[in-house]
């Protein structure tokens, strides 16, 4: 059988078969191929979707999903009516609202940056620099913030005592929590958020800055006209993901830094619903709560792409 | 790159911008150099210094020596470097056979395919249906939890079929003249044209599984199984060491627990920067790719 190659002669009897069946046929190898990734999607991604009618259900897990009661929109109520839901969900918006202000605006300026640098080796070395923790994990990260800010055995904290200048506790500090995520996340990421805008700024036509020089506009009025233009598709378009996930806020980060002493500011949906599901084991209401995020997420990727549309941009699609 | 005169104004700009870029490089490099001279100097050292310490003094490897005799670590060590080794293989060989016929606009059901798998990436079911799905069938408690569940990154899969979309067609249209089978095109023609994206996209997935933690504290209850970022955590939140290396107080007790803290995040970071080279090589060009059509 040759794939794509001219029809092959047909077996006497085959030429009665539909043409669907033919086609199949004849591209019977490349379907082939794509059936373990078929299948990892149905199971690892489709199921789950399917799953989240635990939310409708008092689940447990010996009667399973086919066995457990309905209790139709209970769990939402009690999700709804706790004290808890707001404070998760101010929690929540404040930690995703900082990351867009103060990691987005970073990867940006440090592109610019880059961007006027002529010399060739600083821009290199840098650019060396500043990739690389993307590639450390937080666990990493969390360890060096450790050593450096443990109450009574981090360096920095040992230094602040020895010295007399009392006593700073940056890792279980309500008031430190959110700007300590932000910080370690402008350390880890912003070298490497950098690149997509500087793939932007390298395909801005060259000829435009030649006949703005000729103009005679100087420095920062090709910047305003010409540079911050050519990388706004790709802000926009990036501000629309990062709406999309603003009810994540960065789970990953947020679990690993969280500690008891600082749930008030630090307790995140993601969080808690890893608490209450995966640590103790009561799946249906921390599953209502996966529904109200994944709905919200979705409805705002739909909107905030419709809404860039909108002022001209090109959206996601 | 921005074409004028040069005026006073602009050289002080451009000083300005050299030094803020300066010192942001060190202040992404002091951490992790820091890290690695506290683990290879003796911390009574450390503290005599007031814990700033530039340069390494009476260097010891007391602490890597303690924590590779300690069983947990090298056992931890072991299960990553397996879940990476495995893991990655399985997930290039998964990505790769899913991009390829993707990539092919004639294939008759490629765009439902398609649209089925982008929507995944802007709907979920989140964190309790994916526990239960991997628990209901049946890969709690085994390695396979930290491969299985993560077989294909959505984005990685695009920037592939991007890249197998930018190689010439007419190389497998003749090599199918030529009566190559789909198979053969593949692992014969479109594999060796494909090595650099393969390295890029080899070297992100082996990153992600050396680097990760949640599926070990989601699925694995047996402390022996646990990859070496779970046990590094562990390690740092508990006071003493001794309890998470599982080895008596007394054989440690020359060495602090900070230096054991410190040794083994730097266990954990040296493959990565090894690696580091290779990833900067590629992951640009990965990147670029990604950005023109995930």
């Amino acid at each position: 059988m040759r794939g794509t190659a001219p029809a092959p002669a047909l077996m006497p009897g085959e030429r009665m078969k539909p043409k669907w069946m033919r086609t199949f046929w004849r591209y019977r190898w490349l379907y082939l191929f794509m059936v373990p990734g078929i299948a990892y999607y149905i199971i690892f991604h489709y199921i789950p979707m399917f799953g989240l009618v635990v939310a409708f259900q008092n689940y447990n897990l010996m009667e399973g999903i086919f066995g457990s009661p309905w209790v139709g929109l209970d769990n939402f109520r009690t999700v709804f009516s706790s004290p808890d839901f707001p404070v998760l969900i101010k929690n929540t918006l404040l930690l995703s609202f900082y990351r867009i202000i103060f990691n987005m605006l970073p990867d940006l300026v440090l592109a610019l940056m880059l961007n006027e640098i002529r010399v060739r080796w600083f821009k290199k070395t840098i650019q060396t620099l500043t990739y690389g923790p993307h590639f450390l994990s937080w666990i990493i990260v969390y360890g060096i913030m450790f050593s450096f800010f443990a109450p009574g055995s981090g360096l920095v904290t040992t230094f602040f005592r020895d010295m007399g200048w009392g006593s700073i506790d940056v890792l279980t500090n309500s008031e430190w929590f959110r700007p300590m995520l932000v910080l370690t996340d402008i350390w880890k990421s912003t070298g490497y958020g950098a690149i997509i805008y500087l793939a932007a700024l390298a395909g801005i036509n060259n000829e435009l800055y030649e006949s703005a020089s000729m103009d005679g506009a100087g420095r920062w009025r090709q910047l305003w006209h010409i540079t911050l233009p050519g990388v706004r598709d790709v802000f926009i378009l990036l501000v629309i993901l990062r709406l999309g996930s603003i009810l994540d806020a960065g789970f990953e980060q947020v679990y690993i830094f969280l500690n008891v002493r600082v749930y008030d500011v630090g307790d995140i949906l993601d969080t808690w619903i890893f608490r209450r599901g995966i640590e103790q084991m009561d799946f249906s209401v921390p599953a209502a709560v996966g529904v109200f995020k994944s709905i919200i997420g979705f409805v705002l990727v739909l909107g905030a792409n419709k809404l860039a549309k909108r002022f001209g941009g090109s959206g996601i699609w | 790159m921005l074409l004028y005169q040069k005026s006073l104004s602009d050289r002080v700009t451009d000083m300005v911008i050299y030094i803020v870029l300066a010192l942001f490089g060190i202040a992404t490099l002091f951490p992790v150099y820091y890290v690695f001279v506290v683990s290879i100097t003796p911390y009574s050292e450390v503290l005599r210094n007031g814990g700033f310490l530039l340069i390494p003094k009476n260097i010891t490897f007391e602490a890597f020596k303690a924590i590779f005799t300690s069983g947990v670590v090298p056992r931890a060590l072991n299960v990553t470097v397996l879940i990476t080794v495995m893991g990655t293989a399985l997930n290039l060989a998964v990505t790769t056979l899913l991009a390829y016929p993707l990539s092919k606009k004639f294939l008759p059901g490629r765009n439902a395919v398609l649209l089925a798998i982008v929507f995944t990436m802007l709907f979920s079911g989140g964190l309790i249906p994916t526990f239960l799905t991997v628990k209901a069938v049946g890969l709690m408690n085994t390695i396979w939890a930290l491969i299985i569940p993560g077989l294909v990154s959505t984005f990685n899969m695009l920037i592939m079929k991007t890249y197998f979309e930018s190689l010439p067609p007419e190389i497998e249209e003749a090599a199918k003249v030529d009566g190559c089978t789909d198979v053969g095109t593949l692992l014969r023609i479109v594999l060796p044209l494909s090595a650099p994206i393969m390295a890029t996209l080899g070297l992100f997935y082996g990153v992600n599984h050396w680097n990760s933690y949640f599926g070990g504290i989601m699925y694995l209850n047996d402390r022996d199984m646990f990859p070496l970022q779970v046990v590094l955590r562990n390690m740092i939140v508990t006071p003493s060491v001794s309890q998470e290396l599982s080895v008596p107080q007394s054989q440690l007790s020359a060495l602090p627990p900070e230096s054991i803290k410190m040794a083994t995040v730097v266990v954990a970071i040296i493959p990565v920067i090894a690696v580091y080279p290779f990833l900067q090589r590629y992951f640009i060009k990965g990147m670029m790719l990604g950005a023109v059509k995930g």
